[in-house]
């Protein structure tokens, strides 16, 4: 099981994103469990600058705009 | 970060030179349609029976072809600036600007502003991001201003509907406000009037300031060009065809001296005015610069007009009720005086020198 979280204040994009890691991990066959956060402050403190932000178990892996799909697999398998 | 083999992803598969191809046939393309803008706008014209020469002929004409070309241009511009800004990220800049003392400091940021890909919507994560990576509050404020401010979107509507001279000024204007105001800022020491809980991150944060490995191939950069340009369109349209509706409506109907006594350069108090106007008025560049150009043409001064673009884009409310999450009502209220003062001076130089 896989805890995705997807730092974000609520704008499109991030619920394009929220909806891309869904996506993803039913492609993949994984099972993840997203969890959105629209804080600003906890979005400052995990250390995310540009949203929308995606952390996979912890490690901030991406910041800024729609992430690439490819990449995005790569991190829910990794 | 093992796993970048199979799935199939028809992005990818574009060699680099398939991507600078594409890019150099839209290129010509793009130039071969846009010389025949005039003279086919003047053909389409033609077509409707209207009186030549009158409010509705020249309407017609400027719908035909001041939209198309200005949409040509965003589209251009726009790609452009999205492929340089797959190379800046808020993250590069920050690591950037971290070392960076006020002063220079105030100078790069505003330049940064430009360049880093940003969205208001993200203006608080990034506004802590900055100030706990120790980037003065001066600096940050500084990118603040320019980032919104100095964008593609304005300098392509007064470089497509004004004339280049008004755009490059606008450009030269912006970011010395942006500048003068954040090192004015900076300079007021005014850390204390930072809301509390963002005084106790400045202390310091454990995360990351770089995100590792984020290396894109030049396919994936035009990638984003187009991305941007799509994005850019579908929001700016509507805003473009009403800013031009209004402008037709002014130009059709605005008395001549009306405007020039209003918002001529012998009444004083019309710069103030128009900043005041400006400040709860929010639409983006788009809606602002049409109408800003049928102001132009009814004797309005250029001083007055672009204090009026700079107040409407740099002082939003729904920017400041953001930034409200972050900052005091005080120091918010600082903030707008320095940049309302900023951009006063312009509108009073503008006036005095033209």
């Amino acid at each position: 099981m896989k805890h995705v979280k997807v730092y974000g204040p609520g704008c499109k994009r991030c619920e394009a994103t929220e909806q891309m890691v869904k996506d993803a991990a039913a492609r993949l066959g994984v099972e993840v469990d997203v969890e959105k956060v629209t804080d600003a402050k906890a979005i400052a403190i995990a250390g995310v600058i540009s949203t929308p932000g995606i952390a996979v178990d912890g490690k901030l892996v991406h910041a800024g705009g729609l992430p690439d799909r490819l990449r995005l697999e790569s991190w829910i398998l990794a | 970060m093992t796993t970048e083999t199979h799935t199939p992803n028809s992005r990818y598969e574009i060699p680099a030179w398939g991507g600078h191809v594409g890019v150099v046939a839209a290129a010509v393309t793009w130039w071969l349609v846009y010389r025949q803008l005039l003279p086919a706008s003047e053909w389409m014209a033609s077509l409707f029976p209207v009186q030549p020469g009158s409010h509705a002929a020249s309407a017609i004409a400027f719908f035909l072809y001041d939209v198309p070309k200005v949409m040509m241009l965003l589209a251009l511009i726009v790609f452009a600036m999205g492929v340089v800004r797959s190379f800046f990220s808020p993250e590069k800049t920050r690591a950037f600007l971290s070392g960076k003392r006020e002063g220079a400091g105030n100078v790069m940021a505003a330049g940064l502003g430009v360049l880093t890909p940003f969205c208001s919507c993200s203006a608080v994560p990034l506004f802590i991001g900055f100030v706990s990576a120790g980037i003065p509050l001066g600096v940050t404020f500084s990118f603040l201003i320019s980032a919104p401010m100095v964008n593609e979107v304005a300098l392509v509507l007064l470089f497509g509907l004004v004339g280049w001279k008004v755009a490059i000024t606008y450009l030269g204007f912006g970011l010395a406000i942006a500048i003068v105001a954040g090192f004015v800022i900076g300079k007021l020491r005014l850390e204390g009037w930072l809301q509390d809980w963002v005084q106790d991150i400045h202390g310091g944060t454990d995360a990351p300031l770089v995100i590792e490995g984020e290396r894109l191939s030049m396919a994936a950069r035009y990638r984003l060009g187009i991305d941007a340009v799509r994005e850019i369109l579908a929001k700016v349209w509507i805003w473009i065809i009403l800013g031009i509706g209004v402008g037709a409506l002014i130009h059709g109907y605005v008395p001549e001296d009306l405007m020039a006594r209003i918002m001529g350069a012998d009444a004083w108090w019309s710069v103030p005015a128009a900043v005041v106007v400006g400040i709860p008025m929010y639409t983006n560049a788009a809606g602002v610069i049409p109408i800003v150009e049928a102001l132009l043409g009814k004797g309005a001064a250029l001083g007055t007009v672009l204090a009026f673009m700079m107040s409407v884009i740099a002082l939003s409310l729904p920017e400041m009720i953001i930034l409200r999450q972050v900052l005091t009502l005080r120091l918010i209220a600082v903030f707008i005086g320095v940049v309302a003062s900023g951009i006063l001076s312009v509108g009073f130089l503008f006036n005095a020198i033209f």
